[in-house]
Order: C-alpha cells, then sequence, then structure tokens
C-alpha cells in the first residue's frame, strides 16, 4: 500500500505494537535542555533508574543564558540554579553537554542539525515544542513534555498515540523578498493555530523543494504554531550535501548507504493524506502579525483587520481581545505601526543564512532612532562564521547589538526582555501576550523584514528602502 | 501518580479562546527544579492585571475544574503548565479542543483534559455563571461529565488504554520498563550508521 513519508518513518520505529496499546517509538536523539529536564532527571534519581542510552542524547544551555557578559555569574539566582542542574545531571548520568561558552553550545535545534545529529527517517524528540525544526530533513520530530523527557531517558522510547497526516503543498516560486518565514506565517493565518491539530503535515511543492534546508527549517519549526504534531519536509539533494561532511554524518561507504535509504522515505506516489492544503508562491509577499497568536497575521501591505470582518464569534472576540493588548486600531496600515525594538535570532530565523540576509540589508546603513535592535545568533558556532563573514561588524556599524548565542527574548527567561508597553519587529514564534516580557507586544516577521524595520523605524520591507 | 475515578467540584468559567501556556504559566515561572510549587505561576499575568480576572473572584474559590474556551494549553511543551494547574487545584479541565502536546502532558499528569462539544461548554458556563456553587462531575469509570444544573449529561472520548491508566494510577515508565526485552531486540537492528553523541 502507497505511504507517506511521516508513515514510513513511524513503522520504521515501532518498538512493540499491541491491540489496544499505543504503539511503543524508538527514539533515535533526544535533545536536552536546562528548563524542561530537572524533574526528568529527578524523577530517574528517586526511581534508580539510569539514562538508558546516553550515547543518543544530547544537552545544551539555551533558555535561560544571559548573551552578554558570558564569563560573569548568571545574575538570576534562579536562572542559575537550573543551569547548575543540568550540568550537574549531565555529569551524574554521563550525558553530554555544551555548556555556555563552548562553541557548539547554542539553541537546542540549532546545534542538532549544525553537528550533523539530526539526519533523514529518525525520530528526533525533545523537552520543548519547537523540536518540529528537525523535520525538515525528513525526520519525525515533535517536542514532549517533562513526563516522557523522563520516559526517553529511562527507556529511549515513547508510548505514542497514532497520527493524522497533512499535506501542504506550496505550488510556483517565492518573488524576491518573500522568504519561509513569510510561507508558514501564511499557512498558518489560512489554517488557524488548531488546524494542524493531531497532524503531522508534509510540506511539498515546488516552492518547497527550491527552498534550503535553512529556510525549511524557519517552515518546519513553527508547524507547532498551527497546532500539528510535527512537520515534515522530503530529503532530497539539498538535504544530503546539507548532512555530509558534518561532525556525526555518516562518512564513506556509510553515507552512500544512508542516502539509498534515505531517498526511500519520500511519500509514494498515490499515498493519500487525511487533509491537504495549497497555497501558491506567487501569490505571497512579506508577512507580518498585528495579533497575539501566530495565526493573526496579514500581508505587509494590509491594515489591521476589523474584528467583525471575523465570521466565527471567538475569533472575533478573540481579535478584539487583541488589539486591545496590541494597542492598534483597526484599518491602521502595517506600515505605519512603529517599533521600540527589533530581535533577529531564536530556533526559528536564528541561522547564518537568516544572518546573512538581514545583514545584506542593513549593510551600510543605520539602526533608526530609538529603536534598539538585538541579534543574537542561534549558536555560537554561527556566530564564529558570522564574524569570519564580517556580519557581526555589519550589524555593529548600524548600531545593533552583537550577542552571544541562547533563546533570548523569543521567550524572555533571561534578561532580554520587552517592557511593558515596549512593540517589537521580532524573528521568532509566538506573539503571545507578554511572550518577550510582561505587557511587551509581539509582530512576527521575517529576517528581511526584521532588518528593514530596523531601519525604518516601523514594520517594512527592504523594498521600502 | 494519584488515580482518577470520578471527581466532583464547582467549576470556573474562562470565557477565552487561544488561552497558550505562556497565560496558563509565564516563562519566568519556569525556573524550578522541583516538581511542585508552581500556584504562584498559574495565569499570574492575568491574575495581577486584571482584578476582575475569573480567579480572583472569591465565588469561584475552591473551584477544581476549569471550563475553558477552544484551543487550550497552545504554544509551548512545558509540562509546568499541567503541573500549574493541578498545584492551584484543578482536578480537570473542559474544552472543545486542545492543544496536542498539552493534551499529552495532562494526561501523563493525571490532570484530565475532557473535550466536549462548545455547545455543552456554552451551557456549563451559563450554569456556572448563574450559581457559581454549580457542581461539576467529571466521571471516568463511565465516560461522561454530568452538570444536574445545566441538564448535562454529556459522554466524552477517551481511549481504552489511557483510562485504564489513569483509573489505575500508573507510571508510563515501569509499564514500558516491562518490554525492556522488546527494546533490546529492537536496538540490535538499528543500522550501524545512525549518529551516536558519544
Amino acid at each position: 500500500m502507497a505511504r507517506t513519508m511521516a508513515e514510513k518513518v513511524w513503522e520504521e520505529h515501532v518498538v512493540r505494537r499491541a491491540e489496544g496499546e499505543p504503539d511503543l517509538l524508538y527514539i533515535d536523539l533526544h535533545l536536552v535542555h536546562e528548563v524542561t529536564s530537572p524533574q526528568a532527571f529527578e524523577g530517574l534519581r528517586l526511581a534508580g533508574r539510569p539514562v538508558r542510552r546516553p550515547d543518543l542524547t544530547i544537552a545544551t544551555e539555551d533558555h535561560n543564558v544571559p548573551t552578554m557578559d558570558l564569563l560573569a555569574p548568571i545574575a538570576d539566582p534562579v536562572s542559575r540554579k537550573q543551569v547548575e542542574t543540568l550540568r550537574k545531571n549531565c555529569s551524574d548520568f554521563g550525558v553530554r553537554l555544551h555548556p555556555m561558552g563552548d562553541i557548539d553550545q547554542g539553541v537546542v535545534h540549532v546545534v542538532g542539525p549544525q553537528l550533523g545529529l539530526t539526519q533523514p527517517g529518525m525520530t528526533v524528540v525533545c523537552g520543548d515544542s519547537h523540536t518540529s525544526t528537525h523535520g525538515a530533513f525528513g525526520a519525525l520530530a515533535f517536542g514532549i513534555g517533562t513526563s516522557q523527557v523522563e520516559h526517553v531517558l529511562a527507556t529511549q522510547t515513547l508510548p505514542m498515540q497514532p497520527f493524522k497526516t497533512m499535506a501542504v503543498t506550496v505550488n510556483g516560486r517565492l518573488r524576491p523578498g518573500v522568504t519561509s518565514k513569510d510561507i508558514i506565517l501564511a499557512v498558518i493565518a489560512k489554517i488557524g493555530t488548531g488546524g494542524g491539530q493531531g497532524y503531522v503535515i508534509e510540506y511539498r511543492g515546488e516552492a518547497i523543494e527550491a527552498l534550503s534546508m535553512e529556510s525549511r527549517m524557519t517552515v518546519c519549526n513553527m508547524s507547532i504554531e498551527a497546532g500539528a504534531r510535527a512537520g515534515m519536509i522530503a530529503p532530497d539533494q539539498t538535504t544530503f550535501d546539507y548532512v555530509k561532511g558534518r561532525p556525526h554524518a555518516p562518512q564513506g561507504a556509510d553515507f552512500d548507504a544512508a542516502v539509498e535509504h534515505w531517498k526511500s522515505l519520500r511519500t509514494d506516489e498515490g499515498a493519500e493524506f487525511d487533509a491537504e492544503v495549497v497555497l501558491d508562491a506567487d501569490d505571497l509577499s512579506p508577512f507580518v502579525t498585528w495579533g497575539t497568536n501566530p495565526g493573526q497575521g496579514v500581508p505587509l501591505d494590509a491594515g489591521v483587520p476589523e474584528p467583525s470582518s471575523f465570521e466565527d464569534p471567538s475569533a472575533r472576540a478573540a481579535a478584539e481581545k487583541a488589539l486591545a493588548y496590541m494597542d492598534l486600531k483597526a484599518g491602521t496600515p502595517m506600515r505605519e505601526v512603529s517599533v521600540d525594538t527589533v530581535f533577529l535570532g531564536s530556533c526559528t530565523n536564528g541561522r547564518i543564512e537568516d544572518l546573512r540576509a538581514a545583514a545584506e540589508v542593513i549593510r551600510g546603513r543605520r539602526v533608526a532612532d530609538g529603536v534598539r535592535m538585538l541579534v543574537v545568533p542561534g549558536s555560537m558556532r554561527v556566530k564564529e562564521q558570522a564574524n569570519e563573514e564580517g556580519l557581526g561588524e555589519v550589524f555593529k556599524e548600524a548600531g545593533a547589538e552583537w550577542r552571544e548565542a541562547g533563546c533570548s527574548m523569543c521567550l524572555g527567561m533571561n534578561p532580554d526582555q520587552l517592557k511593558p508597553g515596549e512593540r517589537s519587529a521580532s524573528t521568532s514564534n509566538r506573539n503571545f501576550e507578554g511572550r518577550q516580557g510582561r505587557g511587551g507586544r509581539t509582530h512576527l516577521v521575517s529576517p528581511l523584514v526584521a532588518a528593514a524595520t530596523a531601519v525604518r523605524g516601523t514594520l517594512s520591507s527592504p523594498a521600502d528602502l | 501518580m494519584e488515580k482518577f475515578d470520578v471527581h466532583t467540584g464547582r467549576a470556573v468559567p474562562l470565557r477565552a479562546s487561544n488561552v497558550d501556556t505562556d497565560q496558563i504559566i509565564p516563562a519566568v515561572y519556569l525556573k524550578r527544579v522541583s516538581r511542585t510549587g508552581f500556584e504562584d505561576g498559574l495565569f499570574a499575568e492575568w491574575r495581577k492585571s486584571d482584578p476582575d480576572f475569573v480567579l480572583n473572584r472569591p465565588e469561584y474559590e475552591g473551584a477544581s475544574v476549569l471550563v475553558a474556551g477552544p484551543d487550550f494549553g497552545t504554544g509551548s511543551s512545558r509540562e509546568h503548565a499541567v503541573w500549574a494547574l493541578q498545584d492551584y487545584g484543578f482536578k480537570a479541565v473542559l474544552s472543545s479542543r486542545f492543544a496536542d502536546i498539552f493534551r499529552g502532558n495532562s494526561l501523563k499528569g493525571g490532570l484530565l483534559t475532557v473535550l466536549l462539544p462548545q455547545e455543552v461548554i456554552d451551557r456549563i458556563w451559563a450554569a456556572v455563571e448563574a450559581d457559581p456553587t454549580t457542581e461539576v462531575t467529571v466521571d471516568l469509570v463511565e465516560r461522561r461529565v454530568r452538570v444536574p444544573a445545566a441538564d448535562v449529561v454529556e459522554p466524552f472520548e477517551l481511549d481504552d488504554y489511557t483510562r485504564w491508566r489513569l483509573l489505575e494510577g500508573l507510571d508510563d515508565i515501569a509499564l514500558t520498563l516491562r518490554h525492556t526485552d522488546d527494546i533490546t531486540v529492537f536496538e540490535g537492528t538499528r543500522p550501524d550508521w545512525k549518529p551516536v553523541t558519544l
């Protein structure tokens, strides 16, 4: 029977199947960070259980870490304790850790792919919803809670309920200035924050195939913002070229054997999806959010929508509440919305290509008066590469702050936060109330829009410069 | 894990859709390394900034069933959202749609998340707002929600396996460890080129 890619990867990992029970799936890679793991390690300790496969586990420090003055102790004692707890847990249980100051430290979803640990056909989990990022390689990758983190540490498996499959096909070609971030924001605006619920989404079509690996990661990263369990893209030559030569990639004959297998993972001709959504890339333009969930987005050319334009009463109420929180009036052109802060970074858009794209826009220009721009590379290796390419200098000369790696203002667990009432253009993934700091207001944008917005001080695309 | 069979308690009507986990517990409250003590973080921002927020209203004090709008628990995978609800005293959450990860976390930890049609949620909201002492019964044995004051006797779906695990209060890990031999056999079949971290 013709099968989808998600079904194939799932089947390859079934350890045990029994009538009336969820399938027990084997997990190839478990990524760990300081926020969702302490209670899991504590659970192991209390039960006297070891980590079954430390060699399939890797940890880094990202959510809490400061992005400046790395040599000083973490000022917030509670954050410091969480980071210290991770260090002790990794040491006690034999788990490899990339701590602050290490070249491979960074946002966990940037670190895995850059080390070559994320490969097609794998099952990847992490106590973080943006684990869907790794689906860009054709891996089945999903975010899990702390109970499941403990379960994977103890057994290297997870009992999983079956999923449904959704194809999101993006035909045509993106116009210049339109990016993979705009694709995914448009998808979420179309299907809604619950539209992907219960599904593993497979992104396909000409526009997806044309994307670089890093752009594909941006798309899969935000699958969770549509409520999906995971997002995937079929591995192809772009994928193989990206993996080849990385520290943990298979080598020589092993690589050839792996590629042979990876090619077999593509969705079979004639396989049926439970749901299908089609978009045309030619119709897309830079997208920005106006509200407090990632589905509340419009093209930059549009205005803030009228709540009365939403038929569904709960969507209308949500729009009214969002406009009040965001302090926006219906009908205001999005281009007239001015910001105090621009954040470039995160697991969505903190990779080298994102920094290159933004630097190209900002080169030779200045960040507008009264605007603060934070550039936070996704990992220390990304930072090193950006410095080698002179991008750090470009940002600094423009008046932006060139920081160290971490999750930073994406969720404001470290000191990088918006103040009450401040407004940001942010390349991250969530515009929830208070997400970037208490009372802060967030507009989600692509790296290109972020850079142009930093220069003009109002939501803008590079074409406006 | 505590067993769950039948729970009866008063309810809190939370008339909002898309209540994401950053609202349920903001990120600054995620820094604890213990498993308890998250109740202060529950809806912290709304409790602080809005005196009329439902959890600030004395008539709902001591309620143990949260009746929420659609798409409850979207966003982050933080299980702290479940812990915060439990530490505050909630035993069950009713909604017409939950985000997947939140739902998975809740059912692991023994917080029963119950899917009901929005029309039923509307009726429960109305009954609870008219009389905050209205009692709601969540019966996992019969898989029914009963609210006599709103004339609600509504069946809900939950797979047999999860129901059994919750009724018995069983630890998922102990259940899986019964199949360690299967895991070992599976490990013997994995290709050599799969990556290792050490």
